[in-house]
């Protein structure tokens, strides 16, 4: 029977899997095989992996993409890799090093997302004919008579909703993503039960591009001058030390500051690029009830700018969601009104609106004043 | 299920059957060619049959034949000749000529995608150190004939030596070593049917090469190791065959410019390039705006006919092939290349496969014209 795609028998149904090398994906492809579709592997080789060819742990490298190569021979589907690295480089590098000179903290799996995975690869799967693209992302496509909704994984420790806020109506009208109903422990067995060659590969942990979890090194090699000393100062602007860039903070830090003087636990509240300042304070000075976002992708369907929605949010991706409401102020805008404070809310990071299980959509939180400093 | 249209010639072609068996009749008899006894007299008498085949087939003496293991490593050596300070190389050689001289002289070509005799004329003038020029007979992508005997009289009156890389002419349109004039030339067998891995450098002085292998004195003692003889063996069958089969060759010129006007009938706008030009019989190289290499590559291979976005040596980049942007090409238009190569199994149902796998990705995307 055909689950992916109505009045259409599976072998008639052309089905692009994004295949990374990687478990979750690879199962993705040979489920859909074995289910009889017409599965197509590609895999996007997203930057020079010369300099990560040996590590573990992350998608879209040299060796994950010959991963994905031995899986689709062992499954028997034609595989292709697209090399993507310029714009991949130009739409998701760059901006992520940008993003950190700003003072921000970016989510690049959701730029990627947004540009090479969903509307690149997604494209060319419609030039080829495809019926749908499928991921190996946790999260739940749903279909319901008022139209197609994104819903969290099943596998709450999983769900990946979070970096799909961003996925557009029409873009998930045409998206699968067959592993949203299973856990990663199911999904680890059907690869051993495939015999998948990646059956016993690690998890992926951090973002593919930086090795290690050593993003400044990174933002440094794309932005050289982004490394420029400052001075860390309180709320009241009193110069408590120095610091060798901005680039090597995020709101709500707490370690690596440095601070000889500091006598109470300090965090990093706010991050001036201008003024290269970086301003610590007290943990209660993080504390934030209202955000504002731009950018916003509404997945609830009919709304009308101003009206209230009171739902859950989250506004980093390991944290809980939160009780507030949400009013969209027109122009892709939208404020956030938390029901409790959260710390930690650093501007580029995603705040992402939940029904229950259901995603509403998400926009990206724009740069705040705390509370005490607004005060 | 129809059968796959396989048009990659310039890829590989498929070996031919009567290779296929002489391969398989020279791994049973065995023998090492540099052994006194019968069984290496034999295996001896077996090499130098094969080198006069394909001596025969480009006009070129047997004995300047060096057997090697590839087209690839015959432009690599040729480059590497001895007492040669200066190299001068047009801008659409092989990757196997460009990245063997990275310190090359580019020769630029025309828009047409021709070398530029005039440039090359002024490139030649314009240093007195020892100078050899490689310019390739037939370009692989585009199929484009290049004027290499007039460009080899250049290099000759101005006292330089004549690499040309004849990879993919040899066997597809005749060649004549001796009547080009030039100096060596590079072959590989598996273009024209032959096995893979194995190719030939035919040199006018074989002296004038430095060694490239080290060891025995096979092939004139330049490249020791026991020769590949069942590949020679195949290798000569191919240029045997690929000779007696020039005219056939010749007229899959019909097939490949019936396919082109089926294209411009689909898409009027479609760009062929060096049409009108000298080409190889069997290559068409267009390019269709909105209709990108990969997504012809991957969609036609889906529905059955294998063709290329370019060089296999390159496939991969995102960029514009060098090759086209040689002669100018735009990126809008460079990355919506794809090549044709047809062959000796190529039939005109080959060319409907293709046809109908490329209209329907045509309509999908750019709809019906």
């Amino acid at each position: 029977m055909n689950t992916l795609v109505t009045n259409k028998a599976p072998a008639d149904t052309r089905i692009v899997v994004a295949m990374s090398g990687g478990v979750d994906s690879s199962v993705t492809a040979a489920l859909l095989a074995e289910q009889g579709y017409d599965v197509v592997g590609v895999t996007l080789q997203l930057y020079d992996h010369g300099a990560a060819v040996s590590r573990k742990g992350a998608c879209c490298a040299g060796q994950d993409i010959a991963d994905a190569g031995r899986v689709a021979e062992s499954i028997g589907i034609p595989h292709y890799v697209l090399n993507y690295e310029s714009r991949f480089r130009e739409e998701v590098i760059d901006v992520f090093a940008d993003a950190y000179v700003r003072g921000e903290t970016p989510i690049p799996c959701v730029l990627c997302n947004q540009t090479v995975k969903f509307r690149d690869l997604l494209g060319v799967a419609h030039d080829l004919g495809a019926d749908a693209l499928a991921t190996g992302h946790y999260i739940r496509r749903v279909e319901t008579e008022g139209g197609v909704e994104l819903h969290r994984a099943a596998d709450e420790s999983k769900d990946q909703s979070y970096f799909l806020f961003a996925t557009t109506g029409e873009q998930l009208d045409y998206l699968r993503f067959p592993l949203g109903e299973l856990t990663k422990d199911e999904t680890r067995k059907l690869a051993s039960r495939f015999d998948l060659p990646v059956a016993a590969k690690p998890d992926s942990q951090d973002i593919c591009f930086v090795p290690q979890g050593r993003y400044a090194d990174v933002v440094l090699k794309i932005r050289p001058d982004a490394a420029k000393a400052g001075d860390i100062v309180d709320l009241d602007g009193n110069v408590l030390g120095q610091h060798d860039g901005i680039i090597h903070y995020t709101i709500g830090q707490r370690r690596g500051l440095h601070l000889d003087a500091a006598e109470e636990a300090l965090y990093v509240i706010r991050i001036d690029p201008d003024a290269k300042q970086v301003i610590v304070g007290p943990r209660e000075a993080l504390a934030i009830t209202t955000v504002h976002l731009n950018n916003v992708n509404w997945l609830g369907g009919d709304i009308t700018v101003g009206k209230v929605i009171e739902c859950e949010v989250k506004v980093r991706s390991m944290r809980p969601p939160v009780v507030a409401s949400v009013r969209l102020t027109g122009d892709g805008a939208a404020t956030v009104d938390l029901a409790a404070a959260e710390h930690g809310v650093a501007p580029g990071q995603a705040c992402v609106f939940y029904d229950g299980e259901r995603v509403l959509g998400g926009g990206w939180i724009q740069r705040e004043k705390s509370a005490i400093e607004a005060a | 299920m129809t059968s796959r249209s396989y048009l990659d010639f310039n890829a590989t072609a498929p070996t031919r059957p009567e290779v296929i068996d002489a391969v398989a009749e020279a791994m049973r008899e065995g023998g090492n060619a540099s052994s006194v006894h019968a069984d290496g007299r034999a295996a001896r008498a077996r090499v130098e049959k094969a080198r006069q085949h394909v001596a025969t087939l480009v006009g070129a003496d047997a004995t300047g034949v060096i057997f090697t293991g590839s087209g690839t490593e015959s432009n690599n050596q040729a480059l590497r000749c001895d007492n040669i300070e200066r190299i001068i190389v047009s801008a659409v050689e092989h990757e196997s000529v460009l990245q063997a001289r990275p310190d090359a002289v580019v020769c630029p070509v025309t828009p047409e995608g021709l070398v530029d005799l005039d440039a090359l004329a002024r490139l030649l003038e314009e240093s007195e150190k020892s100078t050899m020029v490689s310019i390739m007979l037939a370009n692989n992508e585009t199929g484009i004939v290049q004027p290499v005997a007039e460009a080899t009289q250049l290099a000759h009156n101005a006292g330089a030596l004549f690499h040309c890389d004849a990879v993919q002419a040899a066997g597809k349109i005749p060649v004549d070593m001796k009547a080009l004039g030039v100096d060596s030339m590079a072959l590989s067998a598996h273009k024209i049917g032959g096995p893979q891995g194995v190719g030939a450098l035919i040199c006018k002085t074989p002296s004038m090469m430095p060694r490239f292998v080290h060891g025995g004195g096979q092939e004139s003692g330049l490249r020791a190791g026991t020769e590949n003889v069942p590949g020679i063996v195949g290798y000569g069958v191919a240029a045997e065959c690929a000779l007696a089969g020039l005219n056939d060759f010749g007229a899959l010129a019909n097939l490949r410019d019936a396919l082109e006007e089926h294209v411009l009938a689909i898409e009027p706008s479609a760009v062929i390039f060096g049409k009108g030009l000298d080409r190889l019989p069997n290559t068409s190289k267009f390019a269709t705006k909105g209709l990108t290499s990969e997504v012809q590559v991957m969609g036609l291979d889906l529905d059955g006919a294998s063709i290329s976005a370019g060089s296999a040596c390159s496939a991969g980049r995102v960029e514009t092939p060098y090759v086209l942007a040689a002669m100018g090409i735009p990126d809008e238009i460079g990355l919506c290349a794809v090549r044709i190569s047809l062959g000796w199994t190529t039939t005109p149902a080959d060319i409907d496969g293709f046809i109908a796998g490329w209209q329907k990705l045509h309509d999908r995307k750019l709809g019906k014209s």
